[in-house]
């Protein structure tokens, strides 16, 4: 039993729950509740005046409806005038009721904010709190308009009571979020500053809070806030235990205060003055080796104290990035707790040497952890653990290992958990490509994404792969041959159908000079995928043929006789009937001559950002994705770029001008009519306003 | 912190406290799917996760699920604690707390966690102050609620 009794418990509200817990279905349930509403509604509106016990009994028992999860439309009022009661309970339960159901009806907020500013006038510190604690979990912008200059005063008034200048700094640092403009800067904010060197450490803690969210608008104004963090922090972490006594939690010094002073500091860079800076380094240091020495207690509480001061601290150091020693340390502590027995700690070891993979300092110290981290990605039982080990790799990949972890990727990949596969396809893309100095490396690695999870290749992944293997002649023939023998497999996925046959449509006469892949294999073995693809997949393919019957004259009869077929000319979808008949028709009336032209090599593709990395951005948010580095190398093998991307075409009569869809970084490999009219209409005419490029389809 | 969430085993949310605004509709849409989550993890599991652009932070004692959302650059192992810390308040003030405490007692649950946390950030992190505060409010309460006959009230016994 508690020491202290629990008030008058209000035992109509206790019948009441017993009743809802004894409910046997939900309809008893709505139908107990809904006779509670009628009586509570009754009563409200009844002529006798209800005393104040009876109003906080209904308004509890309507909060309490409202949080099992029912809408409750009325009681407001009734809860608004408990706040003007004399009595603590009934104020408590009125503000605690206008908390939990806001209410946007702008007389209730008048009468609202007049109570609050009441409590906030009365001298009364609990019902000071009360007030504040209603303005910090309502936060809206009315209060804010209401109260924002008030809250600074009382924070910073010399006879303001502990509790509520704790109070009262939580609460401005609530409006300031949701309403930041209505927070003026002032003369307060000095005085703020000087909270930090306050002998209640609530009220530090609680100051620390707030100057860590307002330095964020206005880092100038609290930037006296460094010394004095500096010198508290190093306070705590040197002083023994009975120092800090009520403070002290399972064996570790005030860890939160800790903790909400590293956040502070990492609001700024490291410090400029050289002693502030060792002084510094020197408690950084102490709370790096404290970490080694044996615990003071069995506890998990005392362990995650420490290590939570140990993780911000460790945060604090990659955030400046200036010493190297330090980073190098936390570097191995973070290595040692990679193996460590408790999942916890290996996840935030995982997460935290992620960030530490991007600082110049502490990258080669990252890496030899590889091995570790390999083996994590292959044991952990929880996929959230194994997730956390694919992102470090990624952060850790540079030219020395990327085939080694783009191998582990992809076969990590054959069995992870389809929640997390696109991204993990995103990564190994982007790593092939940027690592990539053997460019057939990165056709297979591509390829065989496809093949592992090619539901989870999205279009941008194998735009990419056509688009590099158009730009670099040294892959063409490599890139033909093997998506020709990926093609065998029995059954391939339909997004390698489309990159088989747009490659072999542009470079299959790379290959056909061995029987193997001879025109006419190379012809069959792609038809046969057609009536399993879906129609995006055979307008490509349809493309591909018409390629093929240029680069293979000897072919030509035997797709036209496809191409004639009733399936194609009267297809039931438009894009292919039309296709299949004006391909049909330019087979026919065109000269080889004007058919070489018109099915001319593709172009290289132009540089652009690479929108798979644009992609990965968005799924991430806000996390640190490592920009491809656009100074590298030319995607071209030559190095020139033979494109004429100007409104003007310069040759008119002879070639076809298509307009580019409007799809970023990438086109429908195939024609797209700008009017409904024929083929051969569009041969010789140049319709202006769009921008031409030559295609072949 | 931008919320905290109490629920049992199965599914029943026993306290929700949100520390930014946000619609009743999207509300319950977020306990949803949350629950569902948090539920499915096995017991070996680690106590961190990521939702949405969230980190959530989550703990069973006993039948109940004590479970924080916090942000991206929040500290983990220190929620955790924050968790621990107000399972030790409830526990000191009800005497071993179990969940039917906070089913019938679920203002009083509310008032103890307002006392610790404010705005998401926490208040004081010394327990004594907070039970003080608590025991003080709750000693108001006793005043307020013992009945004075017209004799007292009028200073004449």
């Amino acid at each position: 039993m508690p020491a202290v009794s629990k008030g008058d418990g209000m035992r109509g509200l206790a019948v009441f729950i017993s009743d809802i817990r004894n409910c046997k279905s939900k309809e008893a349930e709505i139908k107990r509740i809904n006779k509670e509403l009628a009586n509570i509604r009754s009563k409200f509106k009844g002529d006798k005046a209800l005393d104040g016990y009876s109003k906080k009994k209904y308004v509890c028992k309507l909060l309490f409806i409202f949080l099992l999860g029912h809408d409750i439309d009325f009681g407001h009022m009734e809860a608004v005038n408990l706040l003007s009661s004399n009595k603590y309970t009934e104020k408590q339960i009125g503000y605690l009721f206008i908390s939990v159901l806001v209410n946007s009806n702008s007389d209730l907020i008048r009468l609202i904010n007049n109570a609050i500013k009441n409590d906030l006038g009365s001298r009364n510190p609990t019902f000071m709190n009360l007030a504040l604690h209603c303005i910090a979990n309502v936060g809206s912008r009315e209060m804010a308009e209401a109260f924002a200059s008030e809250i600074p005063r009382i924070l910073v008034a010399g006879d303001t009571m502990d509790s509520v200048k704790q109070s009262a700094a939580l609460c401005l640092l609530r409006l300031n979020r949701t309403s930041p403009d209505l927070v003026p800067m002032g003369e307060w904010t000095a005085r703020v500053v000087h909270l930090l060197n306050d002998q209640h450490l609530g009220v530090v803690t609680a100051a620390t809070s707030l100057i860590t969210t307002l330095a964020q608008k206005s880092p100038d104004d609290f930037k006296t806030a460094i010394s004095l963090a500096v010198t508290r922090l190093s306070r705590i972490v040197t002083s023994a235990c009975i120092d800090l006594q009520d403070y002290t939690y399972y064996f570790v010094a005030a860890p939160w205060l800790s903790v909400k002073l590293l956040r502070l500091l990492q609001c700024y860079p490291p410090p400029e003055d050289a002693a502030l800076r060792s002084r510094l380094t020197e408690c950084l240091e102490t709370i790096l080796n404290k970490a080694q020495e044996p615990p003071k207690s069995k506890k998990v509480q005392h362990s995650n104290a420490k290590n939570a001061v140990l993780f911000e601290a460790i945060s604090l150091i990659i955030h400046h990035d200036s010493e190297p020693t330090l980073l190098v340390r936390a570097c191995n502590q973070l290595g040692q707790f990679l193996q460590h027995r408790e999942t916890n700690l290996r996840y935030l070891a995982l997460e935290s040497m992620c960030t530490l993979a991007s600082s110049e300092f502490s990258h080669e110290a990252v890496k030899t952890h590889m091995e570790t981290v390999i083996n994590a990605l292959k044991t952990e039982r929880d996929v959230s653990v194994r997730q956390r080990a694919v992102d470090l790799l990624y952060a850790m990949c540079d030219r020395s290992n990327s085939k080694q972890i783009v191998a582990e990727m992809l076969s990590y990949l054959e069995t992870a958990d389809y929640s997390i596969r696109e991204e993990i396809v995103l990564k190994v893309a982007i790593l092939a490509e940027k690592y990539a100095v053997d460019y057939t490396w990165y056709v297979d690695t591509i390829l065989n994404l496809i093949r592992i999870a090619g539901d989870y290749v999205s279009e941008e992944v194998w735009y990419r792969v056509i688009q590099i293997v158009i730009n670099r002649d040294d892959v063409q023939g490599y890139a033909a041959k093997t998506v020709f023998e990926a093609l065998q497999a029995p059954a391939c996925h339909e997004n390698l159908v489309k990159v088989g046959g747009y490659i072999l449509g542009e470079f299959g006469n790379l290959i056909a000079g061995d029987s193997r892949s001879s025109p006419l294999v190379q012809f069959n073995l792609l038809h046969s995928k057609f009536h399993l693809c879906s129609v995006p997949t055979r307008a490509l393919l349809l493309s591909a043929y018409i390629k093929f019957i240029n680069l293979f004259p000897e072919v030509k009869g035997t797709i036209q006789d496809v191409l004639r077929s009733d399936s194609q000319l009267r297809n039931a979808d438009v894009e292919l009937q039309q296709r299949a008949v004006e391909y049909l028709r330019l087979s026919c009336i065109a000269s080889t001559d004007i058919l070489a032209t018109v099915l001319e090599e593709m172009p290289p593709f132009p540089e652009r950002e690479s929108s798979i990395l644009a992609k990965l951005k968005k799924k991430k948010g806000s996390m640190n994705v490592p920009d491809i580095d656009d100074s590298k190398k030319n995607m071209n093998g030559n190095g020139n770029v033979e494109h004429n991307n100007n409104n003007e075409p310069n040759e008119v009569t002879t070639k076809v001008y298509v307009r580019i869809t409007a799809k970023q970084n990438c086109f429908e490999p195939g024609f797209k009519h700008c009017q409904s009219r024929g083929l051969a209409h569009i041969f010789s005419k140049i319709v202006p306003g769009f921008t031409y490029v030559k295609l072949k389809c | 912190m931008r919320f905290m969430l109490l629920f049992s085993r199965q599914g029943k949310l026993r306290l929700q406290k949100w520390y930014m605004a946000t619609a009743e509709r999207e509300k319950k849409k977020m306990v949803r799917e949350l629950m569902q989550i948090v539920l499915a993890r096995k017991p070996k599991m680690c106590s961190f996760l990521e939702w949405r652009d969230l980190k959530i932070v989550y703990k069973r004692y006993a039948s109940l699920y004590f479970c924080c959302a916090i942000e991206e650059q929040d500290n983990e192992l220190i929620t955790l604690e924050v968790i621990h810390r107000f399972v030790e308040l409830l526990d000191k003030y009800f005497g071993s707390v179990c969940e039917l405490d906070i089913i019938f007692n679920f203002e009083k649950a509310y008032f103890i966690l307002d006392e610790f946390l404010m705005g998401g950030e926490i208040q004081d992190t010394s327990k004594k102050s907070v039970l003080k505060a608590i025991e003080q409010s709750d000693l108001l309460q006793e005043e307020d609620e013992s009945p004075r006959s017209v004799l007292e009230e009028m200073g004449l016994a």
